[in-house]
């Protein structure tokens, strides 16, 4: 039988978070030194929680939640501080079998390129089979039902036809929606949506969104939605949160940080929304580009940017301060608290 | 275009089931009749292979001192030997061992060349260097040779010389397997398997095997032609069939004494080499035309 993860993850009888990280660093060495990909990334996804992670490309978005689940090149990367609970357990103390249970059954992934993620060699039910039967032990006519069924809920009209079907018989959307199944057909506890319109039309954007969203809502599961469109991502999540070169900048409920962005960067990623912006007026474009992780300037990252940076912006890194209903990581807030300063000055 | 346009036939192929998909292979036929050419040279190859003790005439082992070195007729269409056996008898059995050892050959080296060229691939490091420096090394000696020490050092029979041209095959295919399976790992839906929590061999079994088949498989029937000529030139220099076993190649050698006076003898077992190699070449070409649109659209 079918069971939910979150059931089996319950060993205090209530819901443990889906996914804490707890001031993460990451780094890969690399023959030039180590670019510094990640620092200090706090970010906790609770149970039935759906959240977004904005930022712009190679901001960390991915590598964060591949760290999560272990996906990064073994070797190839280096965790320098913090830690990781993924349903209250470290994915780096499991083995290599026990983090194959993990994924696909208690985290599963969607990518943005449902082009090229489904094997072109095999027929989608049996790719769907696959899945299935690799995380439970159900016969074959069973793990076809349950296919059907899942595809059935991404408003496939015809399963029959679809699990016959090979990928390139399928257009981009189809696709998108058979790897949705996929993601969803062992009823994981969490599921990353790595950008997963972003290669879609506009037009089934909507839908794709929606129907990831209203199966999340409806077996409880968490969902953490990557993007770099903050538009996207505000209709969607209950909470965001906005990273700029390997650091959180802001995080808090989604209206909160959107109707009173604290944050430079947050401010001026609203601003380039094209949405925003009145008809024929011009669009418009944060200046200088995103600092060089290899080698990056001290104090801020967004410092060389950002308009509003002072001396202090120079000195260190500002760390996470409460601000209007979320929080934020800007020396320059006027609501950075007195008791907040004296500790990080005793550091 | 070329890719659009073959991709929608595919599809419909796919979609009306067997009948229509005969006529698609056969559509791709008949835009190249050499690789036509090809299949029939090698459908009748098979034909001989299965069918010999019902073509051949006479049994090809027995003797008839009466007719030694007979010219072609009607009764010995290809002539006879030195001690009166039907030549055309001992080259339709002699297609059992030739073609039966160049298909094994190609067998036994695609085998072993892909499992140790994805096993180099997925363990990667020193060993995948060791490995592949290993190969380098037989890959830079020439095949001929090198197939000859190997039948000379095991002893001259026709399963040595079958090993020793595997050995010197293998290279090629562990190269290839492993090239492919370093390339299909950086593929979406390799690191998406990954995440839904395949285990490396389900992903070498499924993801990476089916998708690197196709190079495989045409490297193996355009080897397929020289590796008939190699196992025939094992023969012909005395390191694979023994007599009096009927195989191509040392039917040319024996034959070779008597090439001024009696002509035949050596030129139709040459000629059973040639047409076999040829059609084997000749089918491996349509068959990456057909596997590969991009090429075959002309």
């Amino acid at each position: 039988m079918m069971v939910a993860a979150s059931e089996i993850l319950k060993p205090t009888g209530q819901k443990p978070a889906a996914l804490t990280i707890d001031g993460l660093s990451l780094e890969f060495p690399t023959y030039a030194g180590a670019i510094k990909a990640l620092d200090d990334v706090t970010i906790e996804i609770g149970a039935s929680e759906i959240v977004g992670l904005v930022g712009e490309s190679g901001c960390g978005k991915s590598v964060t939640t591949m760290a999560a689940t272990r996906l990064l090149p073994e070797g190839r990367y280096r965790v320098t501080a913090g830690s990781i609970r993924l349903f209250g357990r470290d994915p780096f103390a499991m083995d290599e079998t026990e983090l194959q249970d993990v994924r696909g059954k208690l985290v599963s992934t969607i990518f943005q390129e449902p082009m090229s993620a489904l094997n072109p060699t095999i027929r989608i039910g049996r790719q769907l089979v696959g899945v299935i039967q690799r995380h439970e032990a159900v016969s074959e006519a069973e793990a076809e039902r349950t296919a059907r069924g899942i595809l059935k809920d991404m408003l496939i009209a015809e399963p029959e036809r679809i699990m016959r079907a090979y990928p390139f018989e399928l257009s981009g959307g189809m696709r998108q929606r058979v790897l949705i199944a996929m993601a969803f057909s062992c009823n994981p506890g969490l599921i990353i949506a790595d950008e997963p319109t972003t290669a879609l039309d506009v037009t089934v954007q909507a839908v794709i969104l929606r129907l990831i969203l209203d199966r999340a809502k409806r077996t409880g599961t968490s969902v953490v939605f990557i993007s770099h469109n903050i538009a996207v991502v505000s209709q969607l999540c209950d909470r965001l949160y906005v990273m700029y070169a390997g650091r959180i900048v802001e995080s808090g409920p989604t209206r909160a940080v959107l109707e009173a962005p604290q944050h430079p960067y947050t401010q001026a990623l609203l601003r380039c929304l094209p949405e925003r912006v009145e008809p024929k007026a011009e669009l418009e474009a944060i200046p200088g580009t995103v600092p060089n992780l290899l080698d990056p300037p001290p104090g801020c990252f967004y410092r060389p940017r950002c308009p509003e940076a002072n001396d202090q912006c120079f000195a260190k890194p500002p760390s996470m301060a409460p601000a209007p209903d979320h929080i934020v990581a800007c020396w320059r807030r006027e609501t950075i608290q007195p008791s907040i300063k004296a500790s990080e000055a005793t550091q | 275009m070329m890719s659009v346009a073959s991709s929608t036939t595919q599809s419909v192929a796919a979609a009306a089931g067997w009948k229509s998909r005969l006529h698609f292979f056969w559509y791709l036929t008949r835009r190249s009749p050499l690789t036509l050419v090809g299949a029939v040279i090698i459908l009748m190859v098979i034909v001989m292979i299965v069918a010999a003790p019902l073509i051949a005439p006479y049994n090809p082992d027995k003797l008839m001192l009466s007719a030694r070195l007979q010219p072609p007729s009607a009764l010995h269409w290809f002539g006879t030997d030195e001690v009166g056996r039907d030549l055309f008898s001992r080259i339709i059995y002699g297609s059992r061992a030739s073609c039966v050892a160049a298909f094994m050959i190609v067998l036994i080296s695609v085998s072993i060349g892909v499992v140790i060229g994805c096993m180099s691939a997925i363990l990667g490091g020193r060993i995948d260097t060791a490995i592949m420096r290993l190969m380098d090394v037989i890959m830079a000696l020439p095949a001929l040779v090198l197939a000859m020490a190997l039948a000379a050092a095991l002893g001259p029979s026709l399963v040595n010389s079958m090993l020793a041209v595997a050995m010197v095959r293998i290279p090629a295919y562990v190269r290839l397997a492993r090239g492919q399976t370093l390339s299909l790992r950086e593929r979406v839906f390799v690191k998406a398997a990954r995440t839904f929590g395949a285990s490396p061999l389900y992903i070498l079994r499924w993801h990476v095997l089916p998708n690197a088949m196709s190079p495989i498989i045409v490297q193996a029937t355009l080897d397929l032609g020289g590796i008939v000529l190699i196992a025939a030139a094992l023969s012909f220099i005395g390191l694979g069939a023994q007599p009096p076993t009927s195989e191509w190649g040392a039917l040319v050698s024996t034959g070779r004494n008597y090439i001024l006076d009696q002509w035949w003898y050596c030129t139709f077992p040459g000629l059973a080499i040639l047409i076999t190699a040829m059609g084997c070449n000749l089918l491996g070409d349509g068959i990456r035309d057909m596997l590969d649109p991009r090429l075959g659209g002309r």
